[in-house]
C-alpha cells in the first residue's frame, strides 16, 4: 500500500509546531497550575509528532529519515504545519513576540486548532493505516481535553471581565481568518483521503464551524469574519514566524548532531 | 460585562481516588476561578503520574475544622477509653484474615 508521507508530515508539523509555541509558557504561565495545563497539552501534542515522525521514518526506509532528522534537520518550506500555528502569541505581528505573550492568543489558537484535531482524528481512528489509526485513537482522547480546555478558557475569558472579553474577541478576530487554511484544497489531503489514509478538510468544515459558533455564542463573542488572505503554510509557504521558531527549537540539535541525553 | 476581576483565584481541595482505592483521598489543593477549572487543574497537577481515576473537587472556605487548640478538650477524652478498641475478642480460625 503506497502511503502519503506528506500528509502524515502535515499532521506531524502541526503538532510538533504548536507544542512547541505553547511549550514557549512553561515557566512563564500567568499562574503555576496553567503553567502545569498548557505544559501538559505540550507535552501530548510532541508526543503525537514523535509517533507520526516515527512512523514516516519506519515507512520511508530511505536511512535518511528519523524523528530527529524529520524535526530538527528540515526547513522553513519542508515543513507543512497550518500557518496559524507558527503565529507568535500575540494578536500585534511584531517578528519574535517573545517578551509579550497574551493567554488569549494561546488559548484560541489552540481553540480553532483542537476542535478540528478532534474531527480529524475521528476520522483517522477508522483508516486504513493501521499505525496511523492507533495513533489517531489515542490522539483523540488527547485532543479531547485540549478542545474542553480551551473552549472553557475561551468561554471564561469572554463571558468574563471588560478586559479579558476585549483580549479575547481581538485573539478571535486576529486568528480566524487563518482558519481558512483548514478547507483549503491540497493534493496532499486529496490524494491521502483517496487512498484511505487521510480525509478530506472540506468534509468536516460544518461540523467544526457549529462547534465554533456554539462556543463563541457562550462566550457572548460577535461572530469573526474569516475573508481575505488564505494562509499557505501546509503547501509550505509559511509566514516570517517560522523561522524563529525553528531557529530556537532546532538550534541545539544542529550545535550538537546525534547528542544524547 | 461588569463582572469585576478576581485578583485572587479562591483555593480548593482536591480528592484523588486511586484506580485500587475504595475512596477519595485528600491530596492537597490549588487554585482556580471556578469549579470545572479546579477540576481540570487537578487533572493536571495532581494525576499527571497516573495517581487517580476520579477527582473531586471543594471550595476550601467551605471546610470547618477544628482549632489546634480545641485539640485536647476534642481528643484527649478518647485516649483513657482503650475498650472502644475491638482488641479483647478473640478471632475464630475459620474468619481468616480480617
Amino acid at each position: 500500500m503506497a502511503v502519503n508521507t506528506d500528509y502524515l508530515l502535515h499532521l506531524a508539523d502541526n503538532a510538533l509546531i504548536l507544542g512547541q509555541r505553547n511549550a514557549e509558557w512553561c515557566g512563564h504561565a500567568p499562574i503555576l497550575e496553567e503553567d502545569l495545563a498548557i505544559s501538559n497539552i505540550s507535552l501530548d501534542l510532541i508526543g503525537q509528532a514523535r509517533m507520526l515522525y516515527q512512523h514516516v521514518a519506519v515507512l520511508r526506509k530511505d536511512g535518511r529519515s528519523s524523528e530527529d532528522l524529520l524535526a530538527y534537520f528540515r526547513d522553513v518550506p519542508d515543513f507543512r504545519n497550518y500557518t496559524l500555528l507558527e503565529l507568535p502569541h500575540s494578536t500585534a505581528l511584531a517578528p519574535t513576540a517573545s517578551g509579550d505573550r497574551d493567554y488569549a492568543v494561546t488559548v484560541a489558537r489552540n481553540y480553532l486548532y483542537s476542535a478540528l484535531m478532534v474531527l480529524i482524528w475521528e476520522a483517522l481512528q477508522n483508516c486504513k493505516d493501521a499505525q496511523l489509526a492507533a495513533i489517531a485513537a489515542k490522539s483523540l482522547k488527547e485532543a479531547h481535553y485540549h478542545l474542553r480546555y480551551s473552549r472553557d478558557w475561551v468561554v471564561r475569558f469572554g463571558d468574563g471581565t471588560e478586559e479579558s472579553h476585549q483580549r479575547i474577541a481581538a485573539a478571535m478576530a486576529f486568528l480566524m481568518p487563518y482558519t481558512q487554511e483548514f478547507w483549503d484544497h491540497s493534493s496532499m489531503e486529496k490524494n491521502a483521503a483517496a487512498e484511505g489514509v487521510g480525509v478530506e478538510p472540506a468534509s468536516l468544515r460544518a461540523n467544526w464551524e457549529a462547534e465554533v459558533a456554539a462556543t463563541l455564542m457562550l462566550a457572548t463573542l460577535p461572530a469573526v469574519s474569516t475573508q481575505g488572505f488564505v494562509p499557505q503554510g501546509k503547501h509550505g509557504v509559511h509566514s516570517e514566524h517560522l523561522g524563529y521558531v525553528l531557529a530556537e527549537m532546532q538550534s541545539l540539535a544542529r550545535a550538537h548532531p546525534e547528542a544524547v541525553w | 460585562m461588569t463582572t469585576p476581576a478576581l485578583k485572587e483565584w479562591p483555593l480548593w481541595e482536591v480528592f484523588i481516588r486511586s484506580k485500587q482505592g475504595l475512596e477519595h483521598k485528600h491530596c492537597g489543593s490549588l487554585h482556580a476561578s471556578d469549579a470545572q477549572h479546579a477540576l481540570q487543574l487537578a487533572r493536571d497537577v495532581y494525576t499527571r503520574r497516573q495517581e487517580g481515576v476520579s477527582i473531586w473537587v471543594l471550595p476550601s472556605a467551605s471546610i470547618t475544622a477544628s482549632a489546634p487548640e480545641d485539640k485536647d478538650a476534642f481528643f484527649e477524652p478518647a485516649a483513657d477509653k482503650i475498650y472502644r478498641h475491638p482488641t479483647f475478642y478473640e478471632i475464630p480460625d475459620a474468619v481468616g484474615h480480617m
